[in-house]
């Protein structure tokens, strides 16, 4: 245990000096007070309350931006120390592989934790600023911090395993960007086109709400979006969350950070520095 | 118990024969010289001693227990070849880290940069040390916790000649601790007179494994004898030597061991001309050399 703070505490000094925080921090603050401000706008004509348009742009904006940010930690976590040549020193001392692989979690869990609290916090400020806080219920901030963790989490894991596969931090880091592009973009063009050929048939119906819950991003997307009038304004998504539930998204959206987890381990045990 | 004991460890990396059968132990507060070329198998062995990569057959012990396990890296020391650190750390928040790894106290740590001669430069980033000072963190590192084995890869490379010295007074306090160390080095004088033994690496194969007393006898190396005379007569005892006359007033000569003393019977029976004589037993260099070519292999 005392190893595995002992190493939580090494990177997160590590990301604080390679400004790793600050530039998370930065990137979220920016634009959750952007799209706050913005979204004050536009609440007022669809008779939302300001705080769900609010949640509603930033939802969007997080399904990109959380799973960089956790990718951006991660990538560089195994064939940085591999490249540096700082990996089979740590392996010399007495810990196992899985404990250098939650410390590391910890610390990049933290500064994600870090700059999603901020960027909500300073959202949640805002909100009350323009409309008074009493009446307000502040219920899906709290939900979208908790699922941005989890979305971040399952990213922090799959740049892991990335990094622990390819060994080069240069080709980990293209890697990264490739499943972010895939997961967070490519991956509804996909489903989306599959939906327009299918015409309505039994993808549409039985296999698309799965295949949409599946994918991370997008059942943090689902559980965010609320309900009524601004689900049709952000996307027309919520027909198909209908199939797969609440359950079902919080299910994959748990799941995932424990699946890539446990391949970030599987991997990163057949490392050889 | 025996330190570290290697058993007709192979390794393989698909056709290539890293290591091959190479049997070697070490007793507690040995300390063994480790030499061979650039990719003589001394890096990979160190490796397959760590558990940081597995053999292909054969058996190794370190203290009793499987290389690579917890009992086996809590005692043991490590530097590798080219240590590096993440440069945003401070040296002395990384080798806090690597106490508190080892469970040893952040105390410890501290006074262990002072050993190593780090204390003024302690709080600075190793982004801005020197690699004389990186390889003095790292043998700060390998230190902690006493270990009982010690495996230094090329330890004193980025070392200015003061460091070196200070270095082996260091490995020698380390092995009257009782710690068994294994160093590997390129740097070969320095070795003559601070390990107990000499092991050589060639191709892969264990050519040598001895102190360098015998390892001389062994290779049955002539030794070179510098004789200095008057001027007038160099030419006259260069003949009645029988050796090469080299410059105006010397003659070397060159005997097997077991002629040594009859050799300098002989010399100093011509009386007054020789003023001066040297005995050059075979150096490192040359043992080196003889047991890493082919006329070391077939013995």
């Amino acid at each position: 245990m005392s190893a595995i703070l002992s190493i939580a505490r090494l990177e997160m000094l590590i990301a604080r000096r390679n400004m790793w925080v600050a530039t998370s921090v930065l990137l979220m603050a920016l634009f959750s007070v952007v799209l706050t401000l913005a979204g004050a706008g536009t609440g007022a004509n669809l008779a939302a309350s300001p705080l769900e348009v609010a949640v509603s742009s930033i939802t969007t904006l997080s399904v990109y931006l959380v799973p960089l940010v956790g990718l951006l930690l991660s990538f560089d976590a195994v064939s940085g120390e591999i490249e540096r040549g700082t990996l089979a020193l740590s392996l010399s001392y007495p810990l196992s592989r899985g404990e250098i692989l939650i410390g590391k979690f910890l610390a990049h869990f933290a500064v994600l934790a870090f700059a999603v609290a901020v960027g909500l916090g300073l959202t949640g400020v805002l909100a009350i600023w323009q409309n008074g806080g009493p009446a307000m219920s502040f219920a899906p901030l709290w939900r979208l911090f908790a699922t941005s963790l989890a979305l971040g989490s399952a990213f922090l894991g799959l740049g892991y395993l990335v990094s622990s596969l390819v060994r080069a931090p240069g080709v980990a880091s293209g890697l990264a960007i490739v499943i972010w592009l895939v997961a967070v973009v490519l991956y509804d063009l996909g489903l989306l086109g599959a939906l327009v050929a299918d015409g309505g048939g039994t993808f549409t119906k039985e296999i698309f709400p799965w295949l949409l819950v599946a994918n991370p991003a997008d059942a943090f997307r689902l559980l965010n979006m609320p309900e009524a009038a601004t689900a049709e304004l952000a996307s027309g998504l919520s027909a198909a969350g209908a199939v797969s539930g609440p359950a079902g998204q919080l299910a994959s959206l748990l799941l995932w950070p424990l699946l890539a987890m446990l391949l970030a381990w599987a991997a990163f045990r057949k490392v050889e520095p | 118990m025996t330190a570290l004991k290697l058993e007709h460890v192979v390794k393989r990396f698909g056709e290539f024969v890293s290591v091959q059968d190479v049997s070697l132990s070490i007793e507690p507060g040995e300390r063994v010289a480790l030499l061979g070329h650039n990719g003589a198998g001394k890096t990979t062995m160190m490796r397959m001693i760590l558990g940081l990569t597995p053999l292909s057959s054969g058996r190794i012990e370190v203290l009793g227990s499987a290389p690579g396990s917890r009992q086996a890296r809590r005692h043991t020391g490590f530097l590798p070849e080219n240590v590096a650190f993440h440069g945003a750390l401070t040296g002395r928040e990384q080798l806090r880290h690597f106490a508190r790894l080892k469970s040893v106290p952040a105390r410890v740590a501290d006074d262990l940069l002072e050993r190593v001669g780090l204390g003024p430069a302690a709080d600075r980033r190793i982004r801005t040390y020197s690699k004389g000072m990186r390889q003095r963190i790292g043998l700060a590192q390998a230190l902690l916790g006493q270990p009982k084995l010690a495996l230094l890869d090329e330890p004193t490379s980025g070392l200015d000649p003061v460091s070196r010295h200070d270095f082996y007074e260091i490995v020698h306090e380390l092995s009257a601790a009782g710690t068994a160390v294994l160093l590997s080095s390129h740097a070969l004088t320095e070795l003559e007179t601070s390990t107990d033994r000499i092991a050589i690496l060639s191709r892969g194969r264990l050519v040598a494994n001895d102190d360098l007393a015998s390892l001389r006898r062994a290779a049955h190396l002539p030794i070179r004898v510098s004789v200095t005379t008057t001027d007038e007569n160099v030419e006259e005892v260069a003949a009645r030597l029988g050796g090469q006359r080299i410059n105006g007033h010397s003659v070397e000569l060159t005997c097997q061991p077991d002629e040594k003393v009859s050799l300098l019977g002989r010399i100093t029976g011509l009386g007054e001309v020789i003023k001066d004589v040297d005995v050059i037993p075979a150096s490192l260099e040359e043992l080196y050399r003889y047991y890493s070519t082919s006329a070391g292999e077939k013995k």
